[in-house]
């Protein structure tokens, strides 16, 4: 059954992910071009989702939305785990001062409510940019934070390396603390990497539709499915055009299938 | 007792190192010397000097991030950029309704959470757990303020969708760690002897499992003050959350910092609780 369950998730997610990819060729219109004449349009053959209230193509943005979250997610799960495997590698390989700098850091990040210092650090940075750079900004924020929790994992796996017989042995045969550490240490926590990895991804997605929906992820009229969320205040919206659901939709199934299709825990442990 | 003092310690030297890193970050925001109204036109040379010379930041590094701790120790956050209040009165406004908001809405999730998974790890029905872990699972993939529309949709309460947002979590770790009590040979043993499930049910899972829960415990309540940013701005509910969002649009970082340094002492005092909890009792059954 889990195997079923597993299968019918990735499938879900291969065909989100494709149409996202194809949005270019899907999307009835560009994601910001204005139908001025047919606002809040309902749904019909030319506009399958309707028009948002500046008349913009609602399937187009969703399709474009989530191919912004699709490339936003998984870019900063990558940067975050990348910056893990260094930060946590080095840790737990080096041992000593750095490793007590290293964790008295993860530590001190982990210490502090997420949400609070992810917005802390996001006020610092500049609020009315292009949107394809606050598109880059969210990644680097997402990702600059969201390390530290794998880069524990990481350290714990290192330590557990540095100990075992292999690396021993080619530490014997003369091979050089670079060599050991990115050919023979670094890979062997591959596993550990994707868990990290695939932990984070629905996490980040999660994160991008609360830091976009305030106003603080992906600027207009860049779409987003944080973003897209934001038609959903009004319940008199909701009721009459139950298709603004539809960003909702798309993200919970994105994240449960991601949840769902990638125990990556479980295998990183073993 | 060491464990305690470690622990103060590290409470401190996080409240330290946290505040001289927001000190850096207020230090460093782009514009954070210059004041909007310097823009005013009717403003003088001389009163402009003066409101530049008010801003300014002190000239020696040190001397800026030790005046910037020393007013930190004696509860001077310093003022609002955005309406020249100052922090703390700012604070001691806003802090009762997120406190009674988070605080309900945490006791929600975790006599809800914590009452499914004892119902279904007693009953033992597998389609139960599914439909169980279903639910939370939903839960668990929307973001925290679309279960903030919810409850603005439906007119219940903040506490409710803080409860909502924490419950997933509760319900699964409880659920899956009664679970594999309930498996352990000392409670089928004691079924087998035949002891009454609520005699099995309270000494033997969930008694053993009370050091687990006093570390969730812990964990969950800096994720019942995360939520409440996205909530509150969704509600319109005038609580920290609120502030926390309507200073990082405005770029208020003097209020931003105070309030994650208010935030982080909350969560690190309710970890510290929580970790005496946790070792008292095994000290206890050592």
């Amino acid at each position: 059954m889990k195997t079923g369950i597993r299968r019918t998730a990735l499938g879900v997610l291969a065909t989100l992910a494709l149409a996202a990819a194809g949005a270019g060729y899907l999307a009835p219109a560009p994601y910001d071009r204005q139908f001025r004449e047919e606002p809040n349009a309902p749904c019909s053959r030319r506009f399958p989702l309707g028009t948002d209230e500046l008349g913009r193509d609602r399937l187009s943005r969703l399709l474009y939305g989530a191919r912004v979250s699709l490339l936003l997610a998984p870019s900063a799960a990558l940067l975050a785990t990348v910056a893990a495997a260094l930060a946590g590698g080095a840790a737990g390989w080096l041992g000593g001062w750095t490793d007590r700098a290293l964790m008295s850091g993860a530590n001190l990040v982990l210490a502090m409510p997420w949400m609070f210092l992810l917005i802390a650090v996001r006020a610092a940075l500049p609020l009315n940019v292009d949107p394809g750079v606050s598109l880059a900004v969210t990644v680097v924020l997402l990702g600059g934070l969201g390390w530290v929790p794998a880069a524990r994992a990481l350290r714990a796996g290192m330590l557990r390396l540095v100990r075992s017989d292999f690396l021993l042995q080619a530490r014997a045969a003369g091979c050089g603390t670079a060599r050991l550490f990115f050919v023979h240490a670094l890979p062997n926590t591959k596993g550990l990497l994707a868990a990290q990895f695939w932990t984070a991804v629905p996490l980040f997605l999660l994160a991008e539709a609360n830091l976009s929906l305030l106003g603080l992820g992906v600027a207009e009229p860049m779409p987003s499915l944080g973003n897209l969320l934001r038609e959903l205040e009004s319940f008199h919206h909701v009721r009459s055009q139950p298709v603004v659901l539809a960003p909702l939709v798309v993200l919970v199934a994105l994240v449960t299938c991601c949840q769902l299709a990638f125990p990556a825990r479980e295998e990183g442990m073993r | 007792m060491r464990t305690l003092a470690g622990k103060l310690a590290g409470l401190v030297l996080t409240l330290v190192v946290g505040g001289l890193l927001g000190a850096t970050l207020v230090r460093l925001a782009p514009g954070a010397d210059v004041d909007e109204r310097e823009q005013d036109a009717r403003l003088s040379e001389a009163s402009l000097a003066a409101l530049r010379r008010e801003n300014a930041a002190p000239d020696g590094v040190v001397s800026f991030y030790a005046g910037y701790l020393g007013r930190l120790i004696a509860g001077d956050f310093g003022k609002s950029r955005g309406t020249g209040q100052p922090v703390r009165e700012i604070l001691a406004e806003r802090a009762p309704l997120t406190l009674r908001s988070a605080g309900f809405g945490y006791l929600l999730a975790w006599v809800g959470g914590l009452a499914l998974a004892l119902l279904l790890a007693g009953l033992r029905s597998s389609w139960l757990d599914v439909v169980g872990a279903g639910a939370a699972g939903l839960l668990l993939s929307l973001p925290a303020a679309c279960i903030g529309f919810v409850a603005l949709w439906t007119g219940i309460g903040l506490e409710w969708a803080v409860g909502a947002v924490l419950f997933p979590k509760i319900f699964l770790f409880s659920s899956a760690l009664l679970g594999n009590l309930y498996g352990r040979p000392h409670v089928l043993q004691a079924l087998a002897k035949g002891l009454s499930s609520a005699r099995i049910l309270v000494f033997h899972v969930l008694w053993p499992a009370v050091p687990e829960l006093a570390a969730l415990a812990g964990a969950t309540t800096g994720l019942a003050f995360g939520a409440a940013i996205p909530l509150e701005v969704v509600c319109d509910s005038p609580g920290l959350g609120q502030l926390a969002w309507q200073a990082a649009t405005a770029r208020d970082l003097p209020v931003l910092v105070a309030l994650t340094l208010l935030v982080t002492l909350v969560v690190k005092t309710s970890d510290i609780l929580a970790e005496l909890v946790r070792s008292g009792l095994r000290e206890s059954r050592a």
